[in-house]
């Protein structure tokens, strides 16, 4: 079966202190080839964890994890991986970032060229190919981020939290460019959020994680990103349909945090 | 007492500059952004050395050098006043068997370079003669007014008054330009007027640095010429620094890069570290002696540990994004460490560089003052002994500026070769 497919992943550790932590348990999910799926979830959930344990920086401690009928045991370009920030390499220019992965590879120059080329067209930085990358600002890193990710044509990207460091405005652009990339790429991609109106806009499906141990809680299906691609994001926020479902969400992480705030008053 | 006169002018000019130059002088600055702050007390990023202040500061240094010198560049009129050159007379009185006589001292205060004997006095009469003395500036001298006198010392003869003023042993009389002291054992001790310069011995005038410099350039010192001292320390510095840094970077890697390597090096880096390298200087010379190979081993082990401490912190300074990043872009282990970790360890490893030169430059110095054929350090050492101030002083400024220039030198490389630093 080809898609992503996770079977009852847990994952256990010791602390120091002798305790031990549940940080996941009986995780079961199952992603076709191009699905879009949002991750939310309270502080201490697990879905970091779990976006570690897909790109392969982290082993889980029982359970099965499967890309295209193999079994994903660490990092590999089949997987890319999107991050907050901090993550390009500042002693390259722009193009050499986006660049990396082909280089690694050892492709030949002219089809890295293409490839680099291409994608600083499709997320509009070719006038900035030349430049470093502390020059750039917050939101124009992340779309070198992105174009860095795509060049290696992985099957799968990883997102932790790629837009959480950016500005409203940067924000909502770089969510249309996400759809965008998502549309004419068909890549899977799975987005972890603390924004429960980005999980919205940014999932097909969207996944609800509950702490302690961190599970899934419940699962959507939603049309807004479907809706969302090629159109105003905030057009599609004033569907109806967005405001019982942002909120029916917020309630559910609302509580979440209460019974966390409950549990550690009672220990204290 | 003259330090603190030293000090006065010093804050004197301090002062009147400041009041100078900001309420005067610059009036009209240039209106930068910075200029338009209004909380400037606090805003380090507000505070500009001001090139004023730099260039007066250097010339005070020099002003009050010259001063209290005698600097030949002067005017006359700036200097402190020197020590008495010229003629001392003084009277003194002799008594002996209840009769009293008097003499007259005549002493010849002559500069230091040119010596000068005694002059010749008529002996006058009564049983106590005239005498004469000379003594060098700065110095004082004991004069045996009995010896030439009828009655002497031994006889009974005593001095008890000095230009008429009544004086007993360990007592002092203020004469004209001077000062004279019984001494215990009742001789007259002069002491010309030292003044409140320095004397060459302990501080040259600047101009007589300058052309010490001079003639060490052109005839050496000690059968080194002034480039080859210099040059032996240099690459002393350099071979050590380097040999240093070829070890302890890729030893640095290893501790940041595996358990094993950081368990078992750690304590012995961790030691090392606190040991100042002066500390070294006699086992080195026990088991190498003085010649280069101890000298280079002693460099060798100050850079070690201060580039090692340097490229472990550097590993571990990689934000564990990039090296993720990477990983999920297809990289090797190889290829990370080729493209990740050691570009961006860099910065860290210029830091450690930079000290580490520091480092080097300040042992290679103390260890050649300890023992060393050539180098600055031995040259200044050398210098001391023969009481060449100037060249002590010439050694001194030379290592200030060589060590000022490397770390210049350093900086200016950083900017070349890393300008990423401080921006991931």
């Amino acid at each position: 079966m080809s898609g992503l497919s996770l079977q009852d992943i847990s994952m256990r550790f010791d602390l120091p202190n002798g305790g031990s932590v549940q940080a996941l348990e009986n995780v079961s999910l199952d992603l076709k080839p191009g699905e879009l799926m949002s991750v939310l979830g309270p502080s201490g959930c697990g879905k970091t964890t779990l976006l570690n344990i897909l790109a392969g920086f982290l082993a889980q401690t029982s359970g099965r994890l499967e890309l295209n009928d193999h079994e994903i045991t660490g990092p590999d370009a089949e997987r890319g991986m999107v991050f907050q920030k901090g993550a390009l390499f500042e002693w390259m220019s722009v193009r050499d970032n986006v660049g990396f992965g082909p280089s690694m590879k050892g492709m030949p120059k002219n089809d890295k060229t293409e490839i680099v080329n291409h994608l600083l067209d499709v997320v509009g930085l070719q006038e900035f190919k030349e430049k470093a990358v502390y020059e750039l600002s917050g939101g124009m890193q992340q779309r070198v981020a992105l174009a860095r990710c795509l060049a290696n044509d992985p099957d799968v990207i990883l997102m932790d939290e790629p837009l959480g460091a950016l500005d409203a405005l940067t924000r909502e652009k770089m969510q249309s460019l996400v759809l965008k990339l998502w549309k004419e790429t068909g890549k899977t991609i799975i987005l972890i959020t603390h924004s429960v109106e980005e999980a919205l806009l940014l999932g097909e499906r969207l996944i609800v994680m509950a702490p302690r141990p961190g599970r899934i809680h419940k699962e959507y299906r939603l049309p807004f990103a479907e809706l969302g691609v090629g159109a105003d994001l905030r057009e599609v926020k004033k569907h109806p349909d967005f405001a019982v479902k942002r909120d029916e969400i917020l309630n559910m992480i609302w509580d979440m945090e209460e019974e966390i705030m409950g549990r550690t008053e009672e220990a204290s | 007492m003259t330090g603190l006169f030293v000090l006065a002018i010093y804050l004197g000019i301090f002062i009147a500059a400041y009041f100078i130059v900001t309420k005067v002088v610059q009036r009209a600055t240039m209106k930068d952004y910075t200029s338009l702050k209004t909380v400037t007390f606090g805003d380090e990023s507000a505070v500009r050395p001001n090139r004023w202040a730099g260039i007066i500061s250097i010339l005070t240094l020099f002003l009050i050098w010259g001063m209290f010198t005698g600097s030949s560049l002067l005017p006359k009129f700036l200097h402190a006043p020197g020590a008495y050159v010229g003629t001392l007379e003084f009277t003194y009185t002799a008594e002996a068997d209840g009769e009293r006589d008097d003499g007259t001292v005549t002493v010849v205060v002559f500069p230091r370079e040119t010596e000068t004997a005694a002059p010749d006095v008529e002996p006058g009469d009564g049983f106590a003669k005239n005498d004469s003395s000379a003594i060098a500036q700065w110095r004082t001298g004991l004069v045996r007014v009995d010896k030439n006198d009828e009655i002497t010392k031994k006889d009974g003869a005593k001095v008890v008054a000095i230009n008429g003023q009544a004086i007993l042993p360990g007592e002092t009389v203020q004469i004209e330009n001077g000062a004279v002291t019984l001494s215990d054992k009742g001789t007259p001790n002069v002491a010309p007027y030292r003044g409140w310069q320095m004397e060459p011995l302990y501080l040259p005038p600047p101009e007589q640095v300058w052309s010490r410099t001079l003639t060490v350039l052109s005839d050496g010192f000690r059968s080194f010429t002034l480039f080859e001292h210099l040059g032996y320390s240099l690459f002393r510095v350099v071979a050590g620094f380097l040999l240093g840094a070829l070890v302890g970077i890729p030893l640095g890697y290893a501790m940041g890069l595996s358990n094993w390597f950081r368990g078992w090096f750690d304590p012995i880096v961790e030691f090392m570290r606190p040991v100042p390298p002066l500390a070294l200087i006699p086992l080195v010379i026990i088991w190498f002696g003085i010649g280069e190979t101890g000298k280079i081993i002693l460099l060798f082990l100050a850079a070690l540990w201060i580039m090692a401490i340097a490229a472990r912190s550097g590993v571990s300074g990689v934000n564990i994004s990039k090296v993720h990043a990477a990983y999920s872009l297809g990289a090797s282990k190889w290829q990370i460490m080729r493209h990740v970790i050691m570009p961006n360890s860099l910065p860290e490893i210029f830091t450690g560089a930079r000290v580490a030169m520091g480092v080097c430059w300040g042992t290679v110095v103390a260890a050649e003052l300890v023992a060393a054929e050539q180098g600055a350090g031995m040259m200044i050492m050398v210098a001391s002994r023969f009481q060449n101030t100037d060249i002590v002083i010439l050694g001194i400024i030379l290592i200030g500026v060589i060590g000022f220039g490397i770390d210049m030198l350093m900086r200016w490389a950083e900017r070349l070769l890393v300008p990423w630093k401080g921006k991931g």
